[in-house]
């Protein structure tokens, strides 16, 4: 099961879409939206503990994803765990046949719903990867020889909107050193800012195998437009995005930013400016298959 | 300098509840720094603790309460007073308050908590700049702790969070990686920047810490 590193290497312009664990054992929705997705994209991202808040686990979701024929990038973080817990997690994923990894520092716990929890970081991200490529060639993070080591594709994201830039920038080059993969951004909507950065990344990927997907998260309303703007770190809705939001009413609001991601789902592929897509409709997976149609990619 | 505040005079008269007879230490140096624990701050909380019903039976302002054997002096010459005593409340910080509990068996309270190893910054304005973490990386990022002030501890560069140069958890606080950033790039070492840094040995001091500089000297 390697479907997601397969259309990666394939060629083809990629597509995941992502799906969030309950808060509980509940999972009838969760999994009609792995199965309403798992055939219509290449990968779906399960996300740990998103936003700090304690949930279903990402490596239980990615295995339930996976056999029910779908490919899973199981998100991991390194706030809630230390080296060893973290390794612990990464052979028990493989063994139940997990094969893409995306490694992230995660939201501190401030942010979450368990705010006086102890947040860990003995790793980060560019660590996290590090570790990860070590498994992969047999050996853990102590050097100690594995009997049998891993065989993840090895994800990581990057901020193209982050203020300032150039650190983030430096910080991606040392993922790439690292051994990422493949990367999937933080959400984006200027693509002509976007577009820079991708010239900017394809001339530190040039000769290395490294695949970068676009982050796309859906507008659902004006006031979301806002809210990240004012809110979310690293995103930036351009006025002329959040004009056309509001030029709709608000029933209608949902249509205009499915129309607009699948805008600009078109574009990224007419203009060849990334590899594919990471569509995060937070909450909202079912619209996901009309964007995809609207983008002809299905 | 240790960063100390001093708790709600509610939850000291909580803490002393069973207790009459009351001895308060302050300290010299950290705790009169932060005015928690100085001379006035003393005065202060004995004036606050009769008005309450307590006998203080003596109060010290020690040089450094964190000085064993000086605790375990001043103790012995007011024999009588802390012979007295119920309590012992300590105005100083975490390691003050042990270091009373070296010297007596009775019933200890702390009367701050304990924050941080601060900068002071200015008058009563501090600032938590380094950790304790027992191995100095400092050279590596242009003296600005990632390991302290970056709210993940993170090594290898700002998290997604960095929001117009301040920390996406504190919009008060700056981004100490894009101060390290700065910083590197204005002594043209961005090269130190691009170095991957592995975790830190998290282990480089056992805790708790323990050190005989005494006998280490000696060995060398």
């Amino acid at each position: 099961m390697a479907k997601y590193r397969d259309a990666c290497n394939s060629g083809k312009f990629v597509v995941s879409g992502e799906i969030g664990p309950p808060k509980g054992t509940d999972a009838d929705g969760m999994i009609h939206d792995i199965d309403l997705l798992k055939d219509m994209v290449d990968g779906l991202n399960v996300t740990d503990n998103q936003s700090a808040v304690m949930r279903l686990g990402s490596m239980a979701v990615s295995h339930e994803i996976v056999s029910r024929g779908g490919d899973a990038i199981y998100q991991m973080t390194c706030r809630d765990r230390n080296r060893l817990a973290l390794q612990n997690d990464l052979l028990s994923a493989h063994f139940l046949g997990l094969r893409n990894v995306l490694c992230l520092t995660g939201d501190h716990v401030s942010v979450g719903d368990h705010k006086d929890a102890k947040e860990v970081y003995d790793f980060e991200s560019v660590q996290l990867i590090q570790c990860v490529k070590k498994l992969n060639e047999g050996f853990d993070w102590a050097g100690n020889e594995l009997g049998g080591g891993t065989d993840f594709y090895i994800g990581a994201v990057v901020t193209p909107e982050s203020d300032p830039l150039e650190p983030q920038k430096l910080k991606f080059e040392k993922k790439v050193e690292a051994g990422a993969q493949f990367f999937q951004t933080q959400a984006v909507y200027d693509m002509d800012n976007f577009e820079r950065f991708m010239d900017y990344a394809r001339g530190v990927t040039q000769g290395k195998d490294v695949k970068i997907m676009a982050g796309l998260v859906v507008l659902t309303s004006v006031g979301m437009a806002k809210y990240m703007n004012k809110f979310v770190p690293g995103v930036f809705v351009p006025d002329n995005l959040i004009e056309e939001m509001a030029s709709v009413s608000k029933e209608d609001a949902m249509q205009k930013g499915m129309e607009i991601c699948a805008r600009h789902i078109k574009l990224l592929k007419e203009k060849d400016v990334c590899d594919g897509v990471h569509i995060m409709a937070i909450g909202k997976e079912e619209i996901v298959p009309d964007i995809l149609k609207m983008a002809d990619l299905v | 300098m240790i960063i100390s505040r001093q708790k709600p005079f509610e939850e000291l008269l909580e803490s002393l509840a069973g207790d009459k007879n009351v001895y308060i230490v302050g300290c010299g140096e950290c705790a009169t720094m932060t005015q928690t624990g100085g001379e006035d701050e003393v005065a202060d909380i004995k004036a606050r603790l009769e008005e309450a019903g307590k006998s203080i039976v003596a109060t010290d302002v020690a040089h450094s309460t964190c000085h064993e054997l000086d605790m375990k002096r001043i103790f012995r010459q007011k024999k009588a007073e802390a012979e007295s005593a119920d309590a012992f409340l300590v105005l100083s910080c975490g390691a003050g308050t042990q270091s009373v509990r070296e010297s007596t068996s009775k019933h200890v309270a702390p009367g701050t908590d304990t924050l941080f190893l601060g900068n002071i910054k200015r008058q009563m304005n501090f600032e938590e700049k380094c950790s304790l973490c027992g191995e100095c990386v400092l050279d590596e990022f242009g003296s600005i702790c990632p390991v302290t002030r970056c709210a993940k501890g993170l090594l290898n560069g700002p998290c997604g969070g960095t929001n117009q140069g301040k920390c996406e958890v504190d919009s008060e606080k700056d981004c100490a990686w894009v101060l390290i950033h700065n910083q590197l790039k204005s002594e043209d070492k961005l090269d130190k920047f691009m170095q991957i840094h592995g975790p830190k040995r998290w282990n480089a001091v056992a805790r708790p810490g323990r050190l005989d500089a005494k006998k280490e000297k000696g060995a060398a």
